[in-house]
């Protein structure tokens, strides 16, 4: 065979039923894998020769070879160029994804957190070669004070759910100072995942609050919950279904009155930034995720970053490390010790000091928007949510009554009696040029559609989606609907992936088809 | 404000198909006490300013690549070529989420398994994750999967494992309640983890090379381990020696739990960095962290998506292998562009000449009066005795200005002496040669 019957085959490979020769279709290119397209002896990297000198590796050279394919610069650029173009992105679409906050991520901040005094500094320099990233430091975490009213903040965690578990084990270590051996956690029904993970991973048992039929917590059954075993309760404030916990003082006061702690889960925090601070509700500690309200990044899944914001009560339990002013500049604290009043803290929960990264690009967010640009960023994002709910509410169900915070919850009630389900809806959606919203989060309510357009979506564009929104559902109501539903997505470079398969029989590595090539020998 | 879009006429005109008086209504049920009427911190500003101000703060510190530089101790200064951050900044890996919807998030997925293939690779193991967040989390969780796998709950802990890895597994320890029993740091190369191993011990945590540098046959210690039914963990700090170094899988690791940072990611102060987690294909299902595996669409092509999240908090909530949701993601492409950009003959190469750099200036050092290198055998770091106090040396060389290594008092009380070294690609024979003459002067 020539090469470039070959060539086409391996096109063919990739799968059947394509009207085209490659696969390809337009702009949405095939890509095999890099290790599909290696060759020995290529290489994206000039290197000089090593100099000269003894092997000491203690006679533990490896042997054999890695099997690392070898691809020029031009190869690589473009394989992940065309990747990229895979994927559909906030800066490309409305991502109106509830509960992770897909709003537009600034570039100066890339360019802040890429100035060589940030992102060429090792995190092991002597302190007289850090001022400045110490300082930085303190600034975050003195805006983070400010808007959220509490004394004391934790950077280390890296991301919401490392916060959650500093927090639960700042929690515990105040209960275990005051000689208080307390063993549940409650965890509201529409708690997301990680909330209940972490209360498990800390020891603790978890005990699940209803809510009531306004979407919020149920005081009564809280109430008749909370005794002297009770740690702590976490909540959600605005929670996972877009609502604010109206009688979240009442909370708090009953919370206290168990002895217990209340941790808040402040991955909505961008709803109420700079309108309302976490202390004055009453919350002892709640985790912020600077990837979602303050813009860094999600980057396909991280890295995040989420800071620990203390009360008077936890404070003293902090991670290390500390940054502390000294007589001659900022310091960093990284041993228990009385002299510096860290002996209560709970240890350590990361290599070095925290997403540095990532604290550099949530501080540029935060001096472009200012303490006036971040309320406007409440108000915006809760305009946007409403105005989705008000364009939207006639045609699809909408869970509960009112105004909402930042996102709009909507459950699958309209779709009854059509076949279509939400799972359908959304890759319907998809079609339509739009990522589709969170999906069957949160619990409580049947088949969820939670939407969040963010506060970086203009008029403009929430009046297409709204307009498009409306057309599918109508769309559900008419002949056929349920497999035109099904059949969805259609023009995206996979259409439904096989996930059962997937799991049944786990493929998680490429490996070289040696089998075959014996078999065909 | 340039990140808003709405105009004051959209908000009316908003306001009005809402039905909402003023946006002050739609916030009606936030209590009347709660209402933070103003908050005080500056006002906004341009990106000029905004720029100025950062930039100001980012001169106040000393850039690793601006002085001769030779710290290592958990993060590596390497080059990293110009198209990994070009493509990184693509938009489209930059500001796409976790790829929850698989028929538009097939470049993640794709990059993802090739992630997870190539870690697999390097670690000599037979499948890694999706990626944790860094190397001192990744051994946290790596005990917790020991112990969940073993059904035991004591873990050994090697001396030469990192300070800050070992603390993190503490803390864990402490809270969930397992025992993590640290042995003290061992210069003089003594320790016997295999005496410490019972019927009780659910797994043994050694790191490779160690933190001072050390590279120790792991073989004997796996049969040890595996006689008594405990699991080996590996720690590997510096990815790059594994361009070099006999993998951790070919010597009977049963899990590695690593730091990826030398790979594609800049220093950035110690985060955001990438852990790497890889194990054997028998306790896939113990595995924290996400999957992605291979599977096929409605029309029989090949595509990507997570897989196995019957694992995870999201389905399992109380009873998942771990808390983790967000994980390293982007750090991830950058691991992978660059190692794309290696390829077997470009690790091979770059590990070559880190090791052959470090090798040069071992015997520079051990040239001047009164220092010793302790190791027989390290990669690109080793460790040096000093008549003089380390870290006060290290201070005084920062003034000249040239970072000198890594104090290990820094970390831990009565070795005062020791000093950590490190020297990658990046390390020029001038760098060397101002750190000889500085560290002779200083010892005078
Ligand atoms: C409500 C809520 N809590 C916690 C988390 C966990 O945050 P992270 O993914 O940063 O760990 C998320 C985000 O996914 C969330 O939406």
């Amino acid at each position: 065979m020539s090469d470039w019957s070959k060539a086409v085959s391996r096109f063919q490979a990739a799968g059947p039923g394509s009207e085209t020769t490659s696969g390809n279709r337009g702009l949405q290119i095939e890509e095999p894998l890099i290790f599909e397209q290696g060759a020995d002896g290529r290489t994206g990297v000039d290197l000089p020769a090593p100099p000269a000198a003894a092997d000491r590796l203690g006679g533990l050279g490896r042997k054999g070879a890695i099997g690392l394919p070898g691809l020029s610069e031009p190869q690589v650029v473009r394989h992940y160029t065309r990747l990229s173009q895979k994927n559909f992105a906030i800066d490309s679409g409305l991502y109106p994804l509830g509960s992770c906050t897909m709003k537009h991520n600034p570039r100066l901040n890339e360019r802040m957190a890429r100035l060589p005094g940030f992102g060429d500094l090792h995190p092991l320099q002597p302190e007289s070669t850090i001022q400045g990233a110490l300082e930085l430091m303190d600034q975050l975490a003195t805006w983070l004070k400010t808007l959220t009213g509490m004394p004391a903040v934790a950077l280390s965690p890296a991301a919401g759910a490392h916060g959650e578990l500093c927090g639960i084990m700042t929690i515990r270590a105040a209960l275990e100072a005051r000689g208080d051996m307390r063993q549940r956690i409650l965890v509201p029904e529409s708690a997301h995942g990680t909330n209940p993970a972490t209360a498990a991973a800390c020891g603790y048992a978890v005990e699940s609050i209803p809510a009531n039929a306004r979407g919020r917590v149920d005081l009564a059954a809280l109430k008749a919950k909370l005794d002297g075993g009770v740690a702590a309760i976490m909540l959600t404030n605005p929670n996972t279904c877009g609502l604010f916990e109206s009688e979240i003082v009442e909370i708090a006061e009953a919370v206290h009155k168990a002895g217990a702690f209340f941790y808040c889960d402040g991955a909505n925090f961008n709803a109420i930034v700079g309108r309302v601070r976490p202390a004055d509700l009453g919350i002892d500690c709640m985790h912020i995720n600077l990837h979602k309200t303050f813009s860094t990044p999600h980057g396909g899944g991280g890295p995040g970053s989420g800071p620990v914001v203390l009360a008077e009560a936890l404070a003293p339990h902090a991670p290390l490390p500390w940054v502390v002013h000294g007589p001659d500049g900022f310091r960093l604290v990284e041993h228990a010790d009385g002299a510096s009043g860290t002996s209560g803290t709970i240890g350590r929960l990361k290599g070095f000091h925290g997403q540095m990264g990532m604290f550099v690009r949530a501080l540029a967010y935060m001096m472009s928007h200012g303490g006036d640009g971040l309320r406007q960023v409440a108000n915006d994002a809760v305009l946007n949510a409403n105005y989705l709910m008000a364009g939207l509410k006639d045609v699809l169900t909408a869970s509960f009554e009112g105004p909402c915070m930042h996102e709009a919850l909507f459950d699958d009630r309209f779709l009854k009696d059509t076949g279509v389900t939400t799972l359908d809806f959304a890759k319907a959606m998809i079609d339509e040029g739009y990522h589709p919203m969170t999906m069957y989060f949160p619990l409580v309510v049947h088949g969820a559609l939670l939407m969040e357009p963010t506060e970086t979506e203009s008029k403009d564009s929430l009046d297409q989606f709204i307009g498009v929104i409306r057309a599918l559902a109508e769309r559900t109501r008419q002949p056929g609907a349920a497999e035109w539903f099904h059949e969805a997505p259609r023009y995206t470079p996979r259409r439904r992936l096989d996930e059962t398969a997937a799991a049944r029989k786990p493929m998680l590595r490429w490996r070289p088809p040696v089998a075959t090539a014996e078999a065909a020998e | 404000m340039r990140y808003l879009p709405l105009t004051e006429a959209d908000r009316r005109d908003m306001l009005a198909v809402i039905g909402a008086p003023s946006v002050d209504a739609l916030f009606r049920d936030v209590p009347e006490t709660a209402r933070a009427a103003d908050i005080d911190l500056p006002p906004h500003q341009g990106e000029l300013e905004v720029e100025r101000a950062l930039s100001a703060m980012a001169a106040k510190n000393v850039a690793a690549g601006s002085v001769p530089f030779f710290l290592g101790g958990g993060a590596y200064r390497h080059h990293v070529p110009a198209s990994v951050d070009h493509l990184i900044q693509r938009g489209e890996f930059l500001t796409s989420y976790t790829p929850y919807q698989p028929e538009v998030t097939q470049g993640t997925l794709q990059y993802l398994f090739e992630f997870q293939t190539q870690v697999a690779l390097l670690t000599g193991m037979e499948v890694a994750n999706a990626s944790l967040y860094d190397g001192a989390t990744a051994t946290a969780e790596a005990v917790a999967m020991a112990n969940r796998v073993t059904g035991r709950r004591r873990s050994v802990l090697s001396g030469g494992l990192h300070p800050h890895y070992r603390e993190v597994v503490d803390t864990l320890a402490r809270f969930v309640g397992f025992r993590a029993d640290a042995q003290p740091l061992d210069p003089d190369g003594g320790e016997d983890l295999a005496a410490l191993i019972d019927g009780g011990t659910s797994c043994v945590v050694v790191q490779y090379p160690d933190f001072l540098g050390r590279v120790r046959d792991l073989r004997p210690l796996a049969e040890a381990c595996h006689a008594k039914g405990a699991l080996l963990l590996v720690v590997v700090t510096e990815i790059v020696s594994l361009g070099a170094l006999t993998p951790p899988g070919e010597m009977g690791a049963d899990i590695v739990a690593a730091e990826g940072q030398s790979i594609g990611n800049g220093l950035n102060f110690g985060g955001p960095y990438v852990g790497l987690f890889a194990t054997r294909d028998r306790f896939v299902r113990q595995m924290p962290g996400r999957l992605v595996g291979q599977t096929t669409d409605a029309e029989g092509r090949r595509g990507w998506v997570l897989t196995l999240s019957t694992r995870e908090q999201h389905i399992r909530r109380e009873k998942a292998t771990s808390n983790i949701c967000t994980n390293s993601g982007l750090c991830t492409l950058a691991f992978t562009i660059h190692l794309s950009l290696l390829g077997e003959d470009g690790l091979t190469q770059l590990a070559a000449i880190n090791h052959a750099k470090a090798v040069q200036l071992a015997g520079r050092l051990a040239a001047i009066p009164g220092v010793t290198v302790l190791n027989d055998s390290f990669f690109n770091e080793f460790t040096v005795r000093l008549p003089k106090p380390a870290a006060a040396i290290v201070d005084r060389l920062a003034e000249r200005p040239i970072i000198a290594g890594v104090p290990v008092s820094r970390f831990l009380a009565g070795h005062d002496d020791l000093l950590v070294v490190a020297a990658t690609e990046t390390v020029t024979d001038a760098d060397m040669d101002a750190l000889v003459t500085a560290l002779e002067e200083s010892l005078r």
